[in-house]
């Protein structure tokens, strides 16, 4: 539908310290009518303290078709797991 | 002094409940599910203000009632709100229009409120004065947005305007409740809030590009009981039901 709002991507920072996080998205006129529907969408339950919301046509994504030259090499590089070193007790907790 | 009391917080909690039933009545129904979820919302905060003031009231009146028994259990004769709330909610530009004309008077009346002599109705004022600060923010910004839209939005924001406008100076016409509660420091005097009010609903006019109507005739009785619209029975029929069919049911 031509008449239809744009779409909005909904970031929602749950407390301070912890980053923003993607909600889900809706659609709204305009970014302030955006964060104010993303307000009543998804802050209703005293969700966020803060909220980013980004036009969905300006996020860039990978393609589901690159999907093997993007992610399947690194499945059999376990050696980038830093899971082969032996962690001296002294050092506590990492 | 306690009577007047329980008049106006009769009031208060009148325009509350009322509006707060007729925006409830758009859920499921509103144009786009994002503002279907926000008038719901703003439903839920001003039924949740009617449990102060009501509750309040009932305290003040000491006659065994609570919140419910006075939102449930009345009849027509005994509901003291605007006239402009109970109107019934017409297209969806005049519901927005509707809400922005009490949510600016009453965004204004409860910051004087907060600074009332009565401990009581200062606490419930500034909880709702938060509230009531973001849904005047909202309200507007549809407002502007509709006003300043297509040829038919701001047609029918213009309509909207011109039909609600006669029903807005009943917030401002004061009585004897008023006075002796303007006496005692407890609320401000309602005629002294017209001034602010029509310089900010002025503003964002201008900004949607609507016409403010000149005319300063005014409905009135609502507040004072004297006479109700025809539309507020119909409204008390469906909100009531339950409890008049059920009396007494809860869950």
């Amino acid at each position: 539908m031509k008449n239809e709002w744009p779409l909005w991507e909904v970031f929602i920072r749950g407390q301070h310290g912890l980053s923003h996080r993607h909600f889900g998205s809706l659609h709204a006129p305009d970014a302030e009518m955006a964060i104010k529907n993303a307000r009543d969408v998804y802050t209703r339950r005293n969700e966020g303290v803060s909220i980013w919301v980004v036009e969905a046509v300006n996020v860039s994504a990978s393609s589901p078709e690159d999907k093997g030259a993007f992610y399947e090499p690194s499945n059999s590089k376990v050696y980038r797991h830093p899971t082969f070193f032996d962690i001296p007790d002294e050092v506590g907790s990492m | 002094m306690d009577k007047d009391l329980f008049q106006y917080l009769l009031r208060l909690g009148d325009n509350t409940l009322v509006l707060g039933h007729r925006v409830s009545e758009w859920c499921g129904h509103a144009p786009v599910l994002e503002e279907d979820i926000a008038l719901a919302n703003t439903a839920l905060d001003l039924i949740g203000q009617t449990q102060l003031w009501l509750g309040l009231a009932a305290e003040v009146e000491g006659a065994g009632r609570d919140a419910d028994k006075l939102a449930m259990l009345r009849d027509i004769w005994g509901f003291r709100n605007l006239l402009l709330v109970e109107l019934p909610n017409g297209d969806f530009g005049r519901t927005l229009m509707r809400q922005f004309l009490f949510d600016a008077w009453q965004v204004i009346n409860l910051g004087r409120l907060m600074k009332s002599s009565d401990p009581r109705v200062a606490e419930i004022a500034a909880k709702a004065s938060k509230e009531a600060a973001y849904h005047v923010e909202r309200s507007a910004d549809t407002v502007v947005g509709l006003g300043d839209g297509t040829a038919e939005s701001h047609a029918r924001m213009q309509a909207a305007l011109e039909y609600l406008w006669p029903y807005v100076g009943e917030m401002f016409v004061g009585d004897d409740v008023d006075a002796a509660l303007v006496a005692a420091g407890v609320v401000p005097d309602p005629a002294s809030l017209r001034e602010e009010y029509d310089a900010f609903v002025g503003r964002i006019f201008a900004t949607a590009t609507l016409e403010m109507p000149e005319s300063r005739f005014t409905h009135k009785g609502g507040k004072n009981g004297a006479f109700h619209t025809e539309h507020l029975g119909h409204m008390l029929c469906s909100m009531q039901w339950l409890q008049r069919a059920y009396p007494g049911a809860s869950w």
